[in-house]
This record gives structure tokens, sequence and C-alpha cells, in this order.
């Protein structure tokens, strides 16, 4: 009692802003009793990094499209491999690799029967692959000594294959040490669409994964939906009261054997990777292990803020947690 | 340089002349020793200067990411908030861009610009520990690196006010009180034999002994303990080794004054005030030790320094009085000798606790470790029997039972 009573007096001194206001527009939340936080007012700078997080959440790439001779929709991308050195938390750079200059990659996305042509070069100094998730010819599976194999720096491959089957998968570098590979930041989502059109919606994709600074190979030192830690405490995702929200959840990180997704004040229907119309469930909470994926389609009846974090809380502590904000 | 031939001349004359023209050496051709001396450290130099603008070149740069190392030197617990005093003892500029305690990141003040080579940093954590319970202190910094930082049990740190008393208390427990106690047997002194003062001697040398020994461990394992960016361990054979010699010389010049007073015949209570001083000198080294052993938090080492020194210091007590058997000073005399002999202990531990540094603490240590080597050497020549012998059956029985006491008591205290 003595001890809490003491911690709640002396968080005073350090801030400025009173529990009350915790959360809202700005680089300050939480602090002393009132969560995690990195040190008040800091911000990474986007712009170095080449990429924001709110973007992200709303940035689906469908590729170039046109109709192939058969009559078939032929979706055309350009990904490209490079080595970034990227400022993950406030004052902390970490030498990532990347798809598209960005972690998460590119988020490709495609409908049922698609072909796809994925041209990867690697402009990194380290060789690489695209493995993606769905069903393919083993030749355009992106792992060693299978097909073309390894791509070497300066070399270009082009992957091509059918889209199949819909719904929400993900691709990631298969290159030895194959967790190292994937934690330094190659993944990204791969969503393929139902042959008919899902019921309109506010899309989001989140990405949850980790960073391990230290390289050590034992857990992460930073845990981040799309790519920074914490971001959206200080700038919330946006969602409008009654308007359907849908969320393409991926799970790719590295390291640590679980990872969870936890909404506040709200249920949503769970369509485990994707690949059913029907909700499998009606939750607030699910677990998923890396490589795991689903779909979450909630709509907010009421305004105002509400927290979403993993519910491995050790997780959400080291900043994988954010806010939705409802407004009308 | 038209004068020089003639110098050179006048210099071999008179260096012809004082040898009796024997062994003259030849010196037509030198230099003056003065000039002579410029020319090697000009040399020297010179080398030195290419050394570093060439061989420098010549090597390679060092081709590893940045070293960062830092040492937690001091950490303060306050309701809410955990500070830390950190120094970079590694080679390159470290930055603390984040900070983590017990796998949460927390807002923090202070360590905004990169810390150079040795400098120093105090980051202010925002965090509601919770009283005896441990925690990990993570400082992520720039480049990713974490540096862990442990708390076995947080308690709240005193208010430096009150550690200021507290150590005025201390230092009166520990350098007052047994030396006036001490004192108080003047009156038995003048009728029990030598024999008895002698074991009671040698009991002192076995205290001493056990200190100096649990004190150099002590002070070995803290300078280790903070990165060693001065020297760690190093540090206390310095402080042990300088404090010895320091106190060695003081002894001699005492000595000298001594013997001088006696000369005048006026043995007595100016030869007690010499004796008064020099333990006075050895009991600031003593406060010293309890007020920095308070400081890194060791109150076990603290409370047992206490009832060691005070055992000691009262034998100090009688080592004062012991000139003045044959005199009938007053009670202000006797007061005066009681402080000049006991009061540095106060202004010792009120150094030692103000002191916020682990390396700076274990030099301390050291200090008093060479003090009270020093005074074994001192006390060693009272040990000597009539026959010439230091160890005998007595005095082995005495220093043997200041071990043991010093042992059990060890034992007793367990905070």
């Amino acid at each position: 009692m003595l001890g809490a009573a003491g911690a709640a007096l002396g968080a005073g001194p350090l801030l400025d802003t009173p529990a009350a206001t915790a959360g809202d527009h700005g680089p300050r939340h939480g602090g002393g009793i009132n969560g995690p936080t990195f040190r008040a007012g800091g911000t990474v700078d986007h712009a170095a990094n080449g990429f924001d997080p709110t973007q992200v959440l709303r940035d689906f790439d469908y590729g170039r499209v046109s109709v192939s001779p058969e009559g078939r929709t032929l979706r055309e991308w350009d990904v490209f491999a490079t080595d970034r050195t990227i400022e993950v938390a406030p004052g902390v750079q970490f030498p990532a690799w990347t798809f598209n200059s960005r972690i998460p990659g590119p988020t490709l996305r495609c409908r049922q029967g698609d072909l796809l042509r994925v041209r990867f070069v690697n402009n990194s100094a380290h060789p690489h692959t695209m493995h993606f998730h769905g069903i393919h010819p083993a030749e355009v599976d992106g792992v060693p000594m299978v097909g073309r194999g390894v791509i070497s720096p300066g070399e270009s491959f082009t992957y091509t294959f059918e889209a199949e089957p819909f719904g929400l998968h993900l691709y990631h570098c298969h290159v030895g040490p194959l967790a190292e590979h994937i934690a330094r930041g190659m993944y990204g989502t791969f969503i393929i669409d139902p042959p008919q059109d899902r019921p309109p919606a506010d899309e989001l994709v989140m990405v949850m994964h980790g960073y391990n600074t230290t390289f050590d190979g034992e857990g992460n030192q930073l845990y981040a939906v799309n790519g920074i830690p914490f971001h959206y405490m200080h700038e919330p995702v946006r969602v409008r009261r009654g308007e359907l929200v849908r969320i393409y959840l991926v799970n790719t990180l590295e390291y640590d054997p679980i990872n969870s997704f936890h909404l506040h004040g709200n249920f949503f229907d769970y369509y485990p990777t994707g690949t059913r119309l029907t909700p499998a469930e009606f939750t607030d909470t699910v677990v998923l292990g890396q490589g795991q994926r689903g779909i979450c389609e909630v709509r907010f009846p009421h305004l105002g803020r509400y927290m979403f974090h993993a519910h491995k809380t050790e997780f959400a502590d080291l900043g994988w947690m954010g806010f939705f904000e409802v407004t009308d | 340089m038209a004068a020089d031939p003639d110098t050179t001349e006048r210099d071999v004359t008179h260096a012809s002349g004082n040898s009796s023209g024997v062994t003259a050496p030849k010196r037509t051709a030198r230099l003056p020793v003065w000039a002579q001396a410029m020319v090697a450290v000009a040399a020297i130099a010179g080398v030195l200067v290419a050394l570093a603008v060439f061989g420098g070149a010549s090597l390679p740069e060092r081709n590893g990411p940045p070293v960062e190392e830092v040492a937690v030197e001091r950490t303060v617990v306050l309701p809410g908030v955990i500070e830390l005093t950190i120094r970079n003892t590694g080679p390159d500029p470290v930055q603390i861009a984040q900070v983590f305690v017990n796998d949460v990141y927390v807002d923090f003040a202070g360590g905004t610009d990169p810390i150079n080579r040795l400098r120093t940093a105090t980051v202010r954590l925002d965090y509601p520990w919770q009283d005896g319970q441990p925690y990990l202190i993570s400082l992520l910094t720039s480049t990713g690196v974490v540096i862990e930082h442990e708390i076995p049990a947080a308690v709240a740190t005193p208010a430096p006010g009150g550690v200021l008393g507290l150590m005025a208390l201390l230092g009166t427990y520990v350098g007052i009180i047994p030396v006036a106690l001490g004192m108080m047997v003047l009156p038995v002194l003048r009728r029990v034999g030598p024999a008895v003062v002698r074991v009671l001697l040698a009991l002192t040398v076995g205290l001493l002994a056990f200190l100096a020994i649990d004190s150099s461990m002590e002070a070995i394992e803290l300078g280790g303990s903070s990165g060693g960016a001065f020297g760690g361990p190093t540090l206390v054979v310095l402080g042990a080794g300088l404090a010895f010699l320091a106190l060695t010389a003081v002894d001699r010049v005492l000595r000298a004054r001594r013997d001088r007073a006696k000369a005048d015949g006026a043995v007595g209570l100016r030869l007690a005030v010499m004796i008064a001083v020099g333990i006075g000198l050895h009991n600031l080294g003593e406060g010293l030790a309890i007020g920095s052993a308070y400081a890194v938090g060791e109150l076990a080492l603290g409370a047992f320094l206490v009832i060691g020194f005070a055992l000691h210091n009262t034998t100090e007590g009688i080592a004062i009085v012991a000139p003045l058997a044959q005199q009938r000073p007053s009670l202000t005399q006797l007061a005066a000798l009681g402080l000049l002999a006991g009061a540095p202990a106060i202004l010792g531990a009120m150094l030692g606790a103000a002191v916020n540094n682990a390396e700076l603490s274990a030099l301390l240590l050291g200090i008093g470790v060479g003090a009270i080597a020093q005074v074994i050497i001192q006390i060693a020549p009272a040990l000597r029997a009539r026959s010439g012998q230091t160890l005998d059956p007595a005095t082995i029985g005495g220093i043997t039972a200041g071990v043991l006491i010093m042992y059990l008591t060890s034992l007793l205290i367990t905070a």
C-alpha cells in the first residue's frame, strides 16, 4: 500500500500532463502508473524511415493490372530487397533488411484465379528470396535449392503463379539463417480476395512483429504492429461509428512462440486465415503462432478511444499496443 | 654562442680541481646537463609524435561495431522514481535511447546527449516500483545494444541530510566514545603489570588483521563491480599502499618530534598529543571506510566496522594515556586528547558517505586497509617481551582471541 501510494505521488514530477489527458494527440502517452511509453515527447522520423505506420494501415498494392490473351487478369509487381537503417524506436537505429524499403513489406492484393507475376530484384548485399504462402508449384516456392532457389545480390527473378486459395496470407524471405532473415524485417501481407467481394468495409492491415535489436536470437527488445512500437498510441487508428471495420491481422513475430490480439470494449467476428466466408468465432482475443493470420470484422457502437494490444501483456509493455479512435 | 668555449673551459678547470686530477672525466665536448636532458626529452617527444602520425596511419582502424560499455555507479530509489548515475567505461560514446524496467518501457529524464568515454549522466526513470521487489533495468542504446542493471531489492534511498547526521553519530560511536572509554582505564593501567597491557595490544592486532583482510576483499569486490573505468581493484591496492606510506611518513615525523621531546625531558603530555594526532589520522581512514561502506549500501559492513572499530579504538584510548601513567593531567587536557584522536572519524564518515562512486569508495576502503596495516606496524614493537620475543604464548593467544572475536562478531551481524 505504501509503495503504491508513493509511486502515485512520485509520478508527478516527471509527468507534465495528468493521467486524464494521457493518450491525447501528440507523442505523450502513458508513463509511470499510466502505462508503458518511450521517453515522453519522442517520435521516430517517418520521413527518414520512408514509411509511416498510419499509411501502411490502408496501403493495398493491387499491382499493374492487365488482361492476358486468354482473358485472365494479370497482376505484376516489382519488389526490391534493400538494406536500410530504420529508426525503430525514437533514437534506436536498426540495420534492417526490407522489401521495398519498409517494414512490413508492401501489402500485395489480388483476387482468386488471377495470374501473378512478382519480379523480385535483390538490391541487398545479402542473398534473399520471396516465399509466398499459398498453393503454387515448387519452382516458385522461393526456398534455396528448389527451382531458381536463392536470388543473389544484384540478381532478379520473376515468381509467376496463380492466386489461390482466397484468404489472408503472407510472404517472407526464406534464406538461411531463416530466423534472422525474417527478424531483420523481410515479411509482408499477401491478400487473395474471394471471387465475390467481401461486404464493403474500412479495411486495415495489421502485421504483428518485433525487433531483436541485440541480435542474440533470444526474444525481442521491441514489439510492434506495422513497423513502429507504440505508434498508434499517439496516432490512433481513426474509424467511424457503426461502420464495418475489417482487420487483416498477420503474425510474423520471430523468436517468441506466440503473439496475440485483444480489442477493448468490443467483440469481433474472426475468420482464421480468411479462407472461409463464415466466421469461426465471436471473440475479443485471438492467439496466433508465427505465420498464423486471420480476418477480424468489427463495428464500434460507441464513440471514444479503445485500446488494442497483445494480450501477451509483456509485448504490450514493450511496444505492441495502440488505440482505435471512434468518431461520427 | 661565442661565449660557449669559455664556459666549457671554466667547467673543465673546475672539474679537474675537484677530482684532484686523478680520474678527471674528459668533458671538453659535453653539453651542460640541462641541455642534455632537453635533447633527450625533445628526441622522445619527436619520436612519439612521429609514431602517432605515421605509426597510427600504418595500422588498420577497428573494424567492429561501436563498443558500448556503461557502468551504473549509483542507484537512488525515490517514490515512483529510480535514478541511475551511469558512466561510459568503454572506448566509444554511448547514447541511451530508451529504457525498460522489468520489460516495460518507461518515461525518463536526463541522458539526452551521447555520453563520452569516462563521462557520466544521470537518468530519472518514472516507474511505480514496489518496496522490496527486484528490478532489472535495461538501457537500450542508439545501436540497439541492451545494458542491464539489476536492483536485487528496491528500498527507498534515505535523504542525504539524514545520512550526514547519521554519519556524525556513527563517527562519534566509533571515534570519540571508544577512545574516551579507553582513556578511562588510566587509573587501572597504573596498577596492572605490563604483561596485561601486552596481551591487550596483541588482541588489538588480531582485531585489526581480521578487519584489514575483510575490508580488502570487500573493496576489491566493490572495485570490480563498477566496470573498472579508473582501475577497479587496482585502486584498492593503490589506496592501501599510499595510505600506508603517508601514515608511515607522519609517524616518522611524530617520532622525530617525540624523540626531541624526550631529549627535552618533556615526556608525558606532549608525547600523548603526538600519539593522539597519529591515531586521529588513522581514525579519519576508519571513518571513510565506514561512510563509504554505508554509501554503497553495505550496511552489514558498516555495522561490523562500527563494532570492530569501537572495540579497537578503546585500546587506542589506552595507547594515548599510556605515557600519562606517571602524570596527573587535567580533565580538559584529557578531553582535548580524546577529540584529537576520535573526532576525525566523524569527518571521515561524513566524507565517505557523501562519496557516490563505487570506485572512489573502493579507494577509500583501500586507504582504511593501509591505515590499519600501519597501526599494526606501530603496535608491533610494544608486543616485544623483555626476552626480546614478539610472538610468545601470551601475544599469540591475544592475537588469536582478537581474530576469533571479529570472526564471531561477523557471524552475529546478519544485516
